[in-house]
């Protein structure tokens, strides 16, 4: 056992002596595999991170939305709708929203406008998002004025900015008195944008969307279940710019590494013939080919795994700012909770470290099994 | 204490491009001399060595090492013995570019797991022997040829052989490092070991320091 | 003479540890991150909030969740787009599967 610990701590100290004497090409080759590594891995733990995070904050959302569908569109809730809801059995309360979309020419920004009771928001005042807030140089206590679709002057009065810790929810919000909200939008009285059902009984949901559907032909039910579904879907691993671009990188990778590890030079290859003369033996060439392979593969996941770490959860994922961001103006500032998830990062170790070090030893085997008595003849 | 019987070697047998290297050679070695063989280009003088040092087999015939035929037995166990058994001085050298004088040296020393230090420390002892402490540290490229030399010698030495196989070894090297070559060989006898070289100088063949001289010529054994 | 593979082994066993330092630290979160998530689902529960305000330059990625499966043209969300965020996240998987729940179940056409 120790002899074989020695034996193989001797193989590492060669690779790693023979390494050392392409150094910038070797460390060269580390860096780039290592950034891959840090990309893949930030995706990983960015999307697990996101997906977590609005799996656990939009359980709170209502049990179900109704929407109203007019020719193919979606369409207001019109007075007289919520009171056929009640009486549906199973829904505890039913509540009609009012929100929509503003667009302020000032920033070319998109808000959300949600009017909210006259307990929570005073007529006159409004509560804006802290990104909001941030773009348009607001703090409590402010006046804005927005320019209504109908061509009015509001001035609203900012009674607080929404605490930051909630922008990656509350990024664009502007909550307004439901006074507010009929007058700026001019939306006619008694009319809804569209009503959220509290159920108390989980198992029922179902049956009370069926049932609302039944009852309500023109209605569409979005259920909280639908809701949470979305976000565990969204940024799979499929989908995205993210991994267009990523897929060249990775292309682009595996050919210079396949180039490098495959492609023995004579040099590399009269090295083995050396090596086998003096009293090595095929395994010993293939074992010490195969812990280069491991240790460069290896050392880049570790480096790779660990940026991604800190770019992820301590730099607010900073390069993926610019694409998620999009053409958005608004883009929240939010720290995410940190979650790794175990399965996942073995998934990568896996397709990191292995194909890499085969890459290495593929070549490495014919070479190894050449006779040893071609030295003598150089 | 080595027997060579009935030995032939043929390249690409079987193909039209088929060549008999050697042609049936019997053969004793006595331990602890040095044997030169002579002989003219490809008559066969480095494929002999190859068998013997158990870089490659025979195609018909026996090889014995100490008693035990070894022709047959599978490359792995052929590996073993040339690593304990038999040392290697090339006429190339064959030094592993980029890599420090002591680092090439130790290195038949890796498969026996034998610790570094221990590596080390003989790898010292052996440079001490031949004058070449003060380059240990230095790569191989930037030595003389006779330096690189002595590190081959060093190599082919540090797992301790019974058997010193050398091919050409002063075919790159001047008369003043010939000389210093033939001093190291008397080293060897006087250490007890075996040598087995080939050679076209006279510098080499008629020197007191080689003990028996064999003539080779077309695969057989002539004369000399 | 340093031996390479002491330093190998000490810079592996460093990055390691780093892992696993990031293991442990993930699986235990801290006060601070509780009651923020805490903080947040009772907002959403407040406010009723159903998406997340990561994309705010279309209808369909500022609420995902709410998008609409009869609107034509632009705003499907399956819709070729020129918002690069368009291409990052697919339509929600119950807008597909909407027709299949509710077939033979509703009396108008879906
Ligand atoms: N791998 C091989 N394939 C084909 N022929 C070979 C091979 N190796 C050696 N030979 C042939 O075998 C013959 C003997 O070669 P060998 O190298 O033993 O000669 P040598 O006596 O060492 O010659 P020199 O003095 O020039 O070194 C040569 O004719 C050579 O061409
Ligand atoms: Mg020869």
């Amino acid at each position: 056992m120790n002899v074989w610990l020695e034996k193989q701590r001797h193989l590492i100290d060669f690779t790693l002596a023979s390494l050392a004497r392409r150094k910038t090409k070797n460390l060269g080759l580390l860096l780039a595999y290592a950034v891959l590594v840090f990309v893949l891995a930030s995706l990983m733990l960015f999307t697990q991170a996101l997906r977590s995070e609005a799996t656990f904050v939009l359980a709170g959302s209502p049990e179900v939305i109704l929407q109203r569908m007019v020719a193919g569109r979606h369409d207001l809730i019109p007075p007289g709708y919520i009171e056929k809801i009640g009486r549906i059995r199973g829904v505890q309360k039913q509540e009609g929203r009012l929100w929509g979309y503003y667009y302020d020419p000032v920033v070319n920004a998109n808000y959300t406008f949600m009017a909210r009771p006259a307990n929570e928001v005073a007529s006159g005042s409004i509560m804006v998002g802290a990104t909001l807030a941030r773009a348009r140089g607001l703090a409590a206590g402010n006046v804005i004025s927005f320019r209504s679709y109908s061509g009015k002057l509001f001035a609203f009065k900012v009674s607080a900015v929404l605490s930051p810790d909630s922008e990656l929810l509350s990024a664009d919000l502007v909550l307004l008195s439901e006074a507010d909200f009929r007058a700026f939008f001019e939306y006619p009285a008694g009319y809804f944008t569209d009503i959220a059902l509290s159920v108390a009984n989980p198992q029922e949901v179902r049956k009370v969307a069926e049932k609302l559907s039944a009852s309500l032909p023109d209605s569409r039910p979005i259920l909280r279940e639908e809701v949470l579904r979305t976000y565990q879907s969204v940024f799979d691993w499929r989908e995205g710019i993210m991994l267009t671009v990523l897929a060249g990188a990775i292309l682009a990778f595996a050919i210079l590494s396949w180039e490098k590890a495959s492609g023995l030079s004579a040099e590399e290859k009269r090295e083995i013939g050396i090596l086998k003369a003096i009293g090595w033996e095929t395994s010993d060439v293939i074992r010490m080919k195969m812990w280069e392979g491991m240790l460069i593969s290896l050392t880049a996941f570790l480096l790779g795994f660990i940026a991604a770490y800190v770019h992820v959860f301590y730099f607010g994922a900073a390069v993926f700012e610019p694409v998620l961001k999009g053409w958005a103006v608004l883009y929240p500032r939010f720290a995410l909770v940190p979650t790794v998830d175990g399965l996942q990062v073995a998934t990568l170790f896996f397709f990191t470290v292995f194909p890499y070090t085969a890459a290495v030893l593929v070549p490495i085997w014919r070479a190894a099994i050449t006779d040893p008595d071609s030295v003598m003849r150089a | 204490m080595i027997e060579l019987s009935q030995i032939k070697k043929a390249f690409n047998q079987g193909q039209s491009n088929e060549y008999w290297a050697l042609n049936g050679i019997d053969l004793t070695l006595e331990a602890g001399k040095v044997t030169a063989f002579r002989g003219p280009s490809g008559s066969g003088k480095t494929t002999l060595l190859t068998l013997v040092g158990c870089l490659s087999r025979p195609t018909s015939g026996r090889v014995r090492f100490k008693g035990e035929d070894i022709s047959g037995l599978p490359e792995r166990f052929l590996t073993e013995i040339r690593r304990q058994s038999f040392g290697f001085i090339f006429q190339q050298f064959n030094l592993i570019k980029g890599l420090t004088a002591i680092e090439n040296v130790i290195l038949p020393g890796f498969p026996t797991g034998r610790p570094r230090a221990e590596l080390i420390a003989a790898a010292e002892q052996i440079f001490e022997q031949l004058k070449l402490s003060h380059r240990r540290t230095a790569k191989v490229e930037w030595l003389s040829g006779g330096e690189q030399q002595r590190v081959a010698i060093a190599r082919a030495l540090i797992n301790n052989p019974e058997v010193i196989i050398a091919d050409e070894p002063t075919a790159n090297l001047d008369t003043a490092l010939s000389r210093e070559f033939m001093a190291i060989l008397e080293g060897f006898t006087a250490a007890g070991k075996t040598v087995l070289l080939t050679s076209h100088d006279p510098l080499v063949v008629e020197s007191d320091a080689v003990h028996r001289v064999i003539g080779m010529r077309d695969g057989c054994l002539v004369d000399a | 003479m340093r031996r390479p593979s002491t330093l190998a082994f000490i810079l592996l066993m460093v990055m390691s540890l780093g892992v696993i330092a990031i293991f442990a630290h993930s699986w235990q979160l801290t006060v601070t991150d509780q009651s923020r998530l805490q903080a947040n689902r009772t907002l959403v529960t407040q406010l009723g909030l159903t998406d997340l305000a990561l994309f705010s330059e279309s209808r369909y990625t500022r609420h995902p969740s709410q998008a609409d499966l009869h609107s034509a043209l632009q705003d499907h969300p399956g819709a070729f787009d020129h918002f690069p965020t368009g291409s990052l996240i697919s339509p929600p998987a119950h807008l597909t599967k909407t027709h299949e729940r509710l077939a033979g179940k509703t009396t108008s056409p879906d």
